[in-house]
């Protein structure tokens, strides 16, 4: 599988949108409360939907998403990482629908090539962001263990969440306005619930920053393993 | 002084169990009435005590069905071979849920509410289909229930649009709409299965083999056998007998699977001149009692991972309930995202 440079920024975007939608999949048959079984997979819906736009501007969605190998996946390594509870699912979604949220209203005011997908999703992606937010008040501001779980999720996933703003060939976005922008929304959303914002580094070579250049983490491997499992099985057929 | 009030007292409760007789007596004659007129019964008319109880069960088990109903097809969404696939998938998937919390809307009409259905689903005192302790072996098995398991269920219910309980009735209008998409999306899974590789073909049709059988059972008991038929169908919350739906099922099923290309796995399917239906084989009750006992491939599995959701979510509702309570003065729209917590509920 070969993709042209062209095709950086239709992969980098839509890659976080299929693994985000595959992490938020594994939900279903597990979620806390039966409206929540809804909401995940409404807003894992969204995202598969935005992801194979994506990836068809770049090429065939499925070989896309089926044939490619790990280090070829352009996605954040935020987006990969595994669901944890319902306060780590939480978490990643605040982080990223937060990002999604600053990026689309930015591409859906241009007129580059990603505009009219981002006009459409800029809505689904407000829904997104708005559901995180009511989840984090909830928990950093419900009872002391959730208030304690929501803290070390938020902890945790910190150190994924610069590699949004790195600027991505093809994204004609200001980054820098973006990070500032997303630093102040997510420390007003902490700050209602109750919670601090994490000190730790944003970045580090060794752990985030290289998902956009095909360098994951080690349970993105096994994620990607049962989703082209059956797929791969079959070279050829169609479904 | 007191012996009069005694007098008067005992007198009253008479004359009170009297009236209440003669009341309840009036309201069975406005309540049959209205059954017998084809009327809705809604949920602040009277109705006997036994009707409320048959209902809340048969909706319960129904909401039940389609909670546990999620598990075995949620199992490939992570492995559906393709993205549109995989999109066709989540949406059944999340719309059953959307069932499920209908279905529990109208059971709570009736005076009970979803925690306490939920609660006897996870200690075993309410049941869900059968068809849903089965497991999910291959990917065709995802077209074989949607094609046959939804294609049982839809004959089920189509009737129920017209139960005499109102909430149920409507309840099922919108279920069955989607259900119907549902059948078609399994019918087209098979379909492209069957037409595909040898491989993806033989994947169609031992899907079809194992679940033919299990769907045939959906429909519960023969009726010599149904404890609940003949007074659900006076009541008109049933319309047709278990194996009149049964019949009806089978003859639909047979041209469907043979335009699939696939067949039924039963040596005495077979056309009746005669009756102008089809013969068919005899279904092994033994395995439906076991199924239902408790013993079936997934009875465990099935139960045991709702009940770790539930257990597992429990600190998540709770939060939720707290937060409720410290934000009374809020939105609509905070209340709302609480769901399901015992702070939100009247």
């Amino acid at each position: 599988m070969t993709t042209t440079v062209n095709n950086t920024a239709a992969l980098a975007l839509g890659d976080d949108a299929l693994v985000l939608s595959h992490r938020l999949g594994e939900w279903a048959g597990h979620a806390p409360v039966l409206e929540e079984e809804v909401a995940l997979a409404n807003i894992a819906l969204d995202l598969l939907g935005q992801a194979r736009v994506l990836l068809s501007l770049a090429g065939d969605e499925d070989e896309l998403a089926y044939l490619r190998e790990e280090r070829a996946f352009r996605n954040l390594q935020l987006v990969e990482q595994p669901n944890g509870d319902f306060a780590h699912t939480i978490a990643r979604q605040l982080y990223f629908s937060t990002y999604q949220r600053l990026l689309y209203a930015q591409l859906a005011a241009g007129d580059g090539e990603f505009a009219p997908l981002a006009a459409k999703a800029v809505k689904e992606v407000a829904y997104h962001q708005d559901h995180a937010e009511q989840w984090t008040l909830r928990l950093g501001d419900g009872t002391d263990v959730s208030h304690e779980r929501m803290d070390r999720a938020c902890r945790a996933l910190w150190r994924f969440t610069d590699e949004m703003f790195q600027p991505v060939e093809g994204v004609d976005v200001d980054g820098e306005a973006m990070r500032a922008a997303w630093l102040e929304s997510v420390t007003d959303v902490l700050g209602r619930a109750t919670l601090s914002v994490p000190d730790g580094p944003r970045s580090g070579a060794w752990t985030a920053g290289a998902g956009r250049q095909g360098v994951h983490t080690e349970s993105f491997g096994r994620m990607l393993a049962e989703m082209q499992h059956l797929h791969r099985s079959h070279p050829g057929a169609s479904w | 002084m007191a012996t009069a009030a005694a007098h008067h007292t005992a007198r009253t409760q008479a004359d009170e169990a009297a009236e209440e007789a003669a009341r309840t007596a009036a309201y069975e004659a406005v309540f049959d009435a209205a059954v017998a007129a084809d009327d809705r019964i809604e949920p602040r008319d009277w109705m006997p005590d036994a009707y409320r109880s048959t209902l809340v069960r048969q909706i319960a088990q129904h909401a039940h069905s389609e909670i546990i109903g999620m598990q075995p097809e949620a199992n490939w969404i992570t492995r559906a071979p393709s993205l549109r696939r995989k999109a066709i998938l989540m949406a059944k998937v999340q719309d059953e849920a959307g069932h499920g919390l209908y279905l529990y809307s109208a059971a709570e009409t009736l005076g009970t509410s979803r925690e306490e259905l939920l609660d006897k689903l996870h200690s075993g005192r309410q049941k869900y289909s059968s068809i849903f302790n089965y497991p999910t072996l291959t990917w065709a098995d995802v077209g074989a229930i949607g094609w046959l398991v939804d294609g049982a269920a839809i004959t089920n219910q189509v009737p129920l649009c017209r139960c005499s309980y109102g909430p149920y009735a409507r309840a099922m209008v919108r279920v069955c709409k989607e259900e119907s998409f549902h059948q078609r999306q399994g019918y087209e899974l098979l379909l492209a299965l069957s037409r595909g590789t040898a491989e993806q073909h033989a994947m169609a049709q031992d899907a079809v083999d194992r679940w033919w059988w299990p769907s045939l059972m959906m429909f519960g008991p023969p009726d010599d056998e149904s404890s609940h038929s003949a007074q659900s169908m006076a009541w008109k919350i049933k319309r047709h007998s278990n194996d009149e739906l049964r019949q009806r099922f089978v003859d639909i099923c047979v041209p469907q699977a043979a335009s699939l290309g696939l067949t039924l796995p039963d040596p005495d399917l077979v056309w009746n001149e005669e009756r102008g239906q089809h013969d068919f084989g005899a279904i092994d009750w033994t395995e439906f009692r076991e199924v239902l006992k408790g013993n079936g491939p997934c009875n465990e599995q099935r139960i045991s991972q709702r009940r770790t959701a539930h257990e597992e979510g429990a600190w998540v509702r709770e939060a939720a309930g707290v937060y409720a309570k410290k934000h009374t003065s809020g939105t609509g729209g905070a209340a709302s995202a609480a769901g399901e917590t015992g702070a939100t509920r009247a």
